[in-house]
């Protein structure tokens, strides 16, 4: 961005002679260095994110026709088919949901991307807390696996794993799932939760405290914007999840009762704790992307990005009126009717700061001078995709509409256009625009284009037509469903195929950089609409950088 | 959209085939709409849905596809070689922050009314109900018909094929209700929460333990209509379906009266005790 464009005074240590092996163990064991547990994340999240896509091409294949193919014999869903019963298909469905939120998007975006960039895009030398950061990450592999070893416990009598949604609702979760399982996925979840909520507050330290002078607040990249947003978001959220599943956790170990209705508790209590959290957590799913996308369209624009504090301050409200809308996550729950109707409004609210950076978006490629590098197809797709998905979630806010789509697929369709083709197309494009920097290679353009085309081609035969099935009543998490609903079903499961292709191009174009390691990237491939800091700095950046602090200057004083 | 306009010939197509006499609401083959609607409720959210939120959200998505493709036509490094620098317009920022909020204005104006109407129980009602979730069948108690009550299990594939009904969606006793009455259903679940949808009817309401919440629904067609269960509660939790009958009030009449005699004689049919038994079992060693 033009509009913080800055020039780093003294650079540099220059040289890589400080790096240690990558075969050192202890490099990565031990590591405080932001860039490389940024590394880490970012693996991280492409091994969870292949777990968790097998679990969804286990959903599609299941759903592929109607009958019990693989999670049940024909007629039977309690009888073990080749891949288990109906109750290891909602485990898939549950741990999909569950490894894609916290294993993949959220290490992806915020441990990945944030912990590279923030500090290199507001000129610090490292995180704020560099050992808290490890900690931070390698909780994750911990709570990862508490979650996988939950899967292949007893769950509910015989039958493995915990299968009540991601959402873990009681009774379901407590009196309905007597096995170890829930209590090792609680777990999961309080680990994943710890390593969130210290990574936040390691993020808010740095960035209200370690921008290089002259970088005010009203001065900073939009991704450090949206950083910013993000984490506080999870830190006034997050705890409030630890709280219910805590309460699960003793209602079912230790007698107590706060979800039980016999012993005065309430299970509807759950689900506003829940979605307390759930709905900030949408938000910070989707947030750090709204910041990669600005910088990606504004660099192959060749433009500034438009109303910079405009885009700042819509995700500041996105993310405070994120606060206050949760239930319409509940509208059958059999709330009192006033109170649906104040979360209608609020929902509906959510729309403008939304509309504000999707028309901020166009206006910066509008005049623009538009270079079609992989990057730029991503954010291009991204627009286009979030605003189906932002559009499809007008309806649902609604609760008078909502109540024939509630819980049905039309629900699965629109959250997975904002998150499936929103927040991963946002991980794709950050992916690749950034990739030259933290590795000094650039990837194949060919390969690169071939993976968007295929995937945008693939995930949109997967879930458009999933909204055909919401609106005829095709519910969530269905093992089985009506022979009529077969149509739809069998062409989602072929776009799912499709998107395979697309994730195998995908690992084709990573060998392709990093085995063949053909195209050095150099310090700024981008050209000079790549504003940000990070672009001043070597590609992979030194280990150590901003020895001595750069200071921000401003062309248009800004 | 393709979508909007195959939904709305859908919906007309489907509202001129019902004209028959039988009627049965149910998913259709390739169907891309809402299912037909047979309450005043239901009506109002295929109008409010069809007519005003489709072509509204087909109109931003169509809008904003258009703008991209203009820029990715107009402004691509060919044909604009250099590159603007504005980053600033007032007036088309409070245009963009204007018209959206109008846009909801808009359709509130549909939405409040329809959410008020769909959730006040009419002062008169001239039938309620009982309905209580298990894992894995609702049953049924008629409370002011001298407490005729039931279970309603899925009928398996053969049973359904046989009976000519949709498997998945056909029970083994359906719900009956007379036609163009105010019929009140109040919901309670005996394990865990499980969620009644009758799609037709624009009804769905989850059913809690330790709760119970009231919905109600008038049907203005005589027929068969299906719902499901729409809270995950399990392995069966896609084997617990909804049918309810909609019959003429005389038909209804003879329908209590058979329900009475057979409840002197073994309290509930025997067939249904059979099936249940295994259900039991498993509540009582989960509790």
């Amino acid at each position: 961005m033009a509009s913080t464009s800055a020039h780093l005074e003294a650079p540099v240590m220059g040289d890589l002679t400080d790096r240690p092996s990558v075969f050192n163990p202890l490099r990565w064991l031990l590591s405080t260095n932001h860039k490389d547990i940024g590394t880490m994340y970012l693996i991280f999240a492409i091994f969870a994110g292949v777990f968790g896509g097998a679990l969804s091409g286990m959903i599609r294949m299941e759903l592929m026709e109607p009958g019990l193919q693989y999670f049940g014999v024909a007629g039977d869903p309690t009888a073990a088919g080749p891949w288990g019963n109906a109750h290891n298909y909602n485990v898939v469905v549950t741990m999909h949901g569950l490894i894609m939120i916290f294993f993949m998007v959220m290490p992806a975006m915020i441990g990945g991307f944030g912990n590279w960039f923030v500090p290199l895009q507001i000129g610090a030398p490292d995180m704020a807390f560099p050992r808290m950061n490890n900690i931070s990450f390698w909780l994750l592999p911990f709570s990862f696996a508490l979650g996988a070893i939950s899967m292949v416990v007893p769950g509910q009598g015989a039958d493995l794993g915990f299968g009540g949604g991601w959402v873990l609702y009681p009774p379901l979760s407590t009196t309905g799932h007597n096995g170890p399982s829930m209590d090792l996925l609680i777990l999961s979840l309080h680990l994943a939760g710890i390593s969130s909520i210290l990574g936040a507050i390691n993020f808010i330290t740095t960035i209200f405290n370690m921008r290089m002078p002259g970088m005010t607040l009203h001065k900073m990249p939009l991704f450090v914007w949206s950083m910013l947003v993000t984490v506080w978001l999870l830190l006034l959220s997050l705890p409030v999840l630890a709280g219910a599943i805590t309460m699960l956790l003793t209602d079912r170990n230790f007698g107590t009762g706060f979800f039980d209705p016999a012993q005065g508790g309430d299970p509807i209590m759950y689900q506003h704790l829940f979605w307390f959290f759930g709905h900030p957590e949408v938000y910070i799913l989707i947030l750090p992307g709204f910041g990669i996308i600005s910088h990606v369209i504004s660099t192959f624009s060749n433009k500034p990005v438009f109303g910079y504090l405009a885009m700042a301050y819509a995700m500041v409200a996105i993310g405070f009126i994120g606060f206050l809308v949760w239930a319409h996550h509940m509208y059958t729950v059999g709330m009192n009717v006033d109170l649906k109707a104040y979360f209608v409004a609020a929902t509906m609210i959510i729309a403008v700061p939304t509309g504000v950076k999707i028309f901020s978006w166009i206006a910066t490629m509008w005049g623009g001078s538009i270079d079609f590098k992989t990057p730029m197809l991503w954010a291009i797709g991204f627009i286009f995709l979030f605003t189906v998905g932002g559009v499809t979630g007008v309806v649902l806010a609604n609760a008078g509409v909502d109540t024939v789509l509630h819980g049905t697929y039309y629900v699965v369709a629109h959250f997975h256009y904002v998150l499936s083709l929103g927040a991963v197309f946002a991980i794709f494009a950050g992916f690749y625009y950034w990739i030259p920097k933290m590795s000094g290679l650039r990837y194949s353009e060919f390969l690169g284009n071939a993976h968007f085309w295929v995937m945008f081609v693939g995930v949109n035969i997967i879930f458009f037509p999933q909204h055909f099935l919401g609106l005829q009543g095709m519910v969530r998490r269905y093992v089985d469903y009506p022979v009529a609903m077969e149509y739809f079903n069998k062409m989602s499961t072929y776009g799912y195929f499709i998107t395979i292709v697309g994730m195998a191009i995908f690992f084709i174009m990573l060998l392709d950089m990093f085995v063949l390691r053909r195209r050095p990237a150099g310090a700024n491939p981008w050209g000079p609409a790549a504003t940000t800091l990070e672009w001043t700095l070597s590609s992979p950046p030194p280990f150590h950088q901003f020895s001595e602090l750069p200071k921000y200057e401003s062309k248009d004083g800004h | 959209m393709r979508r909007w306009q195959s939904a709305g010939i859908a919906g007309l197509m489907t509202s001129l085939a019902s004209v028959g006499a039988a009627f049965a609401d149910q998913p259709v083959d390739k169907g891309l709409g809402l299912q037909p609607p047979v309450t005043t409720v239901m009506k109002d959210i295929v109008v409010f849905h069809d007519w005003i939120l489709m072509p509204i959200i087909t109109a931003i998505s169509i809008f904003v596809a258009a703008l991209l493709l203009y820029c990715v036509v107009r402004f691509n490094k060919k044909a604009n070689p250099v590159a603007d620098k504005f980053t600033h317009n007032t007036a088309i920022e409070v245009v963009w922050t204007l018209i959206p909020v109008l846009i909801l204005v808009f359709i509130s104006i549909f939405s409040f009314p329809l959410l008020y109407k769909a959730d006040q129980v009419p002062a008169k009602v001239d039938l309620t109900i009982k309905v209580t979730g298990h894992q894995w069948y609702w049953s049924y108690e008629y409370p002011d018909q001298n407490g005729i009550s039931f279970d309603a299990n899925m009928l398996p594939a053969e049973d359904a094929a046989a009976a000519g009904k949709p498997y998945l969606l056909a029970t083994d006793n359906a719900v009956v209700v007379p036609v163009n009455k105010n019929v009140r259903l109040q919901l309670t679940a005996s394990d865990v929460i499980h969620g009644y949808l009758v799609p037709a009817f624009g009804i769905q309401l989850d059913a809690t333990p330790g709760r119970l919440h009231e919905m109600w629904f008038n049907a203005d067609k005589v027929g068969t209509y299906y719902g499901q269960c729409t809270q995950i509660c399990g392995v069966k939790h896609a084997y617990m379906p909804i049918e309810v009958k909609v019959v003429t009030q005389p038909e209804f009449d003879a329908w209590v009266a058979s329900q009475q005699s057979a409840d002197a004689g073994t309290g509930t049919p025997t067939q249904v005790a059979t099936t249940n038994t295994p259900n039991t079992a498993a509540l009582a060693q989960t509790n």
